[in-house]
């Protein structure tokens, strides 16, 4: 009995061996021998070389990088050269020195029925004593999606959520002096035509210069020029001095271009140009856009100068500042100014 | 046939006999690369992404991820005694104290340029051969997701420095997501902390997703995406008549290939340390520090983000509104509207492709761009259309450069995004049957020539 079980089992193990091994060697030939190529191997060789030399020239330079000029422009020709010399050393082996003929395979089976069918009976057969699966997956989804929910609440402390108020709050109300970057409070007399100036509220500290409805644009236009509608009339100080936030309507770059390049000199209207995307604002409408993206115009801040000729709001803005977000012009009126007009 | 060196087979069996490896490795060993040069612009992707880790490993070790104001008394003079963020200082340090820290810095941002630039031609060669076809749209698909994260990972880093540059790019991408219908404000309130310019939790947040869960989720995406090529193996070309849907001919891993791909790993090293030592990229001492309240003109991202901004610049005065209700803000129709139509495009192009050719067989054999006219011609309109909009984005420089009226170039190129890409693809979908039908005449020559050689052979040798 045991006898024959041992022979029919040494039996299956000769011809499945003997099976395989023929399979071998037919579907993976072995790697095939060719004749040297000493002068592809010397080639090789003196890449490697070249490449440790390379790499010995980058420590050095290292080393005596306190000696040397133009240093990273050395580290980079002895780490990069280094590199370069062992790649094309591995490239010569691979084209000339190892045996790189084609071999010809079968791709895999497009799919395996037999095993799909067994893994769908799995499937099914494991779930045989439930009796009411539909409810059980029901309970499945139900503890699995509160899980995950508890798992992301604590991600809501990351941000202030359902806030559009700090969207409005402005440092600008009646009587703040508008000072330089310096601290030094502006004149109406300091303000040049032609000229562009930046400001902020008096007082305020590094960061709150940060925030976006802090600084200002100040520029002067001849009374001659002014264009403003109705509601805006009084906004500018001194017949024609104007402030405009200095943040775009559109992305909230930094206006920075006043008149810019990118009108030819013949175009006379002067401008306030946002360097992002070239919104184009004219001060002398209002802030209204004249070209490029932006699709609000440039908030103004009314302002007045006092006895002492010093720049002060007079109010906040006459919209929210900075980029727009969905509903931004339900809030025109600023509910931290209060005060209303003078 | 040679034995291996004892040493060599100690070396196998101790391997195989602890970790029972060796008819997989084996399998590794023998795995066939079909030979063509388009197959190895995804490698290249893969060796600068892992230059990438490699020089972003040595920048951690420097970099301060915080926005806190210090005064600046660093070796560079022009901004000595200037407030900025602890995290310029800090890049300011790598770049012109640490020793090679310049080096490192400049191969790491080349080899940002590097890894997308790989991504998008590889998955261009994807497209025009239709290689996403079943059974390999899962492979395209993960694609897709890594060229994503690929785009946020390089434009967070872009935006960690804190220089001018820097900051203006962050805002954008803040009023971009401001913009989003209904969700945007609560969105960026929630990443960023708080209305721009956010919380100080802000730099520790792109922190730690610029080094660790991008970088995590891109490195598990490509395992996924290189385990799906091996399993259903490459694609090939139908070169020599070897080559079907059912028998793949190619060069084994080793030793055919490991030189070949290792050199290639090593020379794109090689290259981008060469152009990080030698050319200067975003020089941001330069720039000095971010303030909102600042920004500066000709400013150009990186590459990749040259077909948002302008599309950004594109995009007429207007937002979306009823009434007093803003909907839609502007700046999302450039940086987002646009780019979800791109990927949506390419997301769904597979399943529109079966739609309607009918075909829902498997391939395994790659097409050459002429064999399918419908495809390439498509293609081209959507590479046109995007390559347009980049270039519209460097409107400015062309306006600087040679003086060309920057406002008519807008103009210019308002009707040509439209325009040129229905042409361009009418034009390649012609070429594509042109070609084809050349190929059949040649085809019949060449049989028409052979036949006639047979009969004069036949009647030489009847006579």
């Amino acid at each position: 009995m045991s006898r024959a079980r041992n022979a029919i089992v040494a039996a299956l193990v000769l011809l499945l061996g003997r099976g395989k091994r023929r399979r071998h060697t037919e579907d993976t030939p072995l790697v095939q021998p060719g004749p040297p190529n000493t002068r592809a191997e010397l080639a090789a060789l003196v890449l490697l070389g070249l490449s440790a030399m390379s790499a010995l020239g980058f420590v050095l330079v290292y080393a005596f990088a306190g000696h040397l000029p133009a240093t990273t422009q050395l580290f980079g020709l002895t780490l990069g050269g280094a590199l370069i010399f062992f790649a094309a050393a591995l490239i010569v082996v691979g084209i000339k020195l190892v045996p790189n003929e084609e071999v010809t395979e079968a791709y895999p089976p497009w799919e395996h029925p037999g095993e799909q069918q067994v893994l769908g009976e799995v499937l099914e057969e494991s779930g045989s004593r439930f009796t009411r699966a539909g409810l059980f997956k029901l309970g499945l989804l139900g503890a699995g999606g509160a899980l995950g929910l508890a798992a992301l609440a604590p991600a809501v402390s990351f941000g202030p959520l359902f806030q559009v108020r700090q969207f409005l709050v402005t440092p600008w109300r009646r009587g703040r002096r508008l000072v330089d970057e310096n601290g030094r409070p502006y004149k109406a007399s300091d303000i040049e035509q032609k000229n562009f100036y930046l400001a902020f509220p008096e007082g305020a500290s590094d960061s709150q210069k940060e925030q976006l409805p802090d600084s200002l644009v100040l520029i002067r236009l001849p009374p001659s020029v002014l264009r403003l509608p109705p509601q805006l009339k009084d906004y500018p100080a001194d017949g024609g001095v104007l402030a405009y936030s200095r943040i775009c309507t559109h992305a909230g770059c930094a206006i920075e271009l006043y008149r810019a390049p990118l009108f030819q000199p013949d175009e006379p209207p002067p401008a306030l140009v946002c360097p992002c995307h070239y919104s184009t604002f004219d001060p002398a409408t209002g802030g209204t856009v004249t070209f490029g993206p932006a699709g609000r115009d440039l908030p103004m801040l009314p302002i007045y100068a006092d006895a002492q000729g010093y720049l002060r709001a007079r109010d906040t803005f006459n919209g929210p500042v900075g980029p727009s977000w969905w509903g931004v012009r339900m809030f025109k009126q600023h509910p931290s100014s209060g005060s209303g007009g003078a | 046939m040679s034995a291996p060196a004892p040493l060599t087979r100690r070396a196998i069996r101790f391997v195989d006999q602890r970790t029972g490896s060796a008819p997989y490795l084996r399998k590794l060993m023998r795995y066939l690369f079909p030979d063509h040069w388009s197959f190895l612009l995804g490698e290249v992707a893969l060796y600068a992404f892992m230059v990438l880790v490699a020089t972003g490993i040595y920048l951690t070790f420097f970099f301060v991820d915080s926005t806190k104001e210090i005064v600046y008394h660093g070796q560079y003079a022009p901004l000595d005694g200037q407030k900025m963020s602890e995290a310029y200082a800090s890049v300011l340090h790598i770049s012109l104290a640490v020793r090679a820290g310049l080096l490192i810095r400049q191969t790491h941002h080349w080899a940002a340029n590097v890894f997308l630039v790989a991504i998008i031609v590889h998955l261009l060669r994807i497209f025009f051969t239709g290689a996403y076809r079943k059974p390999r749209e899962l492979t395209y698909y993960i694609g897709l997701g890594m060229l994503t994260l690929a785009l946020l990972e390089a434009y967070l880093g872009y935006s960690l420095v804190d220089d001018l540059m820097s900051g203006m790019g962050l805002v954008i991408g803040y009023s971009v997501g401001l913009a989003i219908p209904f969700v945007g404000q609560n969105l960026m309130n929630w990443l960023f902390g708080g209305m721009f310019p956010g919380s100080h939790a802000l730099w520790p947040r792109m922190y730690i997703a610029h080094v660790l869960i991008f970088p995590i989720l891109i490195g598990m995406l490509l395992g996924a995406h290189l385990l799906l090529v091996m399993l259903k193996h490459h694609t090939q070309f139908r070169q020599k008549r070897a080559q079907t849907e059912h028998a793949i001919v190619g060069v084994p891993a080793w030793p055919g290939q490991a030189p070949r791909s290792i050199g290639l790993l090593l020379g794109t090293a090689g290259v981008l340390f060469l152009l990080g030592g030698l050319v200067e990229i975003n020089p941001i001492w330069l720039w000095g520090p971010f303030h909102t309240y600042d920004a500066t003109n000709g400013a150009q991202p990186d590459w990749y983000l040259g077909w948002l901004i302008g599309a950004l610049r594109l995009m007429p005065s207007f937002d979306l509104t009823i009434g007093h209700y803003t909907l839609v803000p502007n700046p999302f129709w450039g940086g987002a509207g646009f780019p979800l139509v791109v990927f949506g495009f390419l997301f769904l192009w597979p399943w529109l492709e079966r739609r309607f050719t009918g075909d829902h067989s498997f391939h395994n054999l790659l097409d050459r761009p002429r064999d399918a006219p419908g495809r390439t011609g498509i293609g081209v309109a959507m590479v046109t259309w995007v390559v347009l909009v980049f270039f519209a984005g460097s409107s400015d420089r062309t306006d600087v450069s040679w003086n060309v009226s920057y406002i008519g170039q807008i103009h210019v190129y308002w009707v040509a995004i439209w325009v040129l890409p229905i042409v361009f693809g009418l034009v390649a979908r012609r070429m594509c049957k042109e070609l084809q039908a050349s190929e059949k005449v040649l085809a019949a020559r060449h049989a028409a020539e052979a036949r006639s050689r047979l009969a004069r052979v036949r009647r030489s040798g009847g006579g």
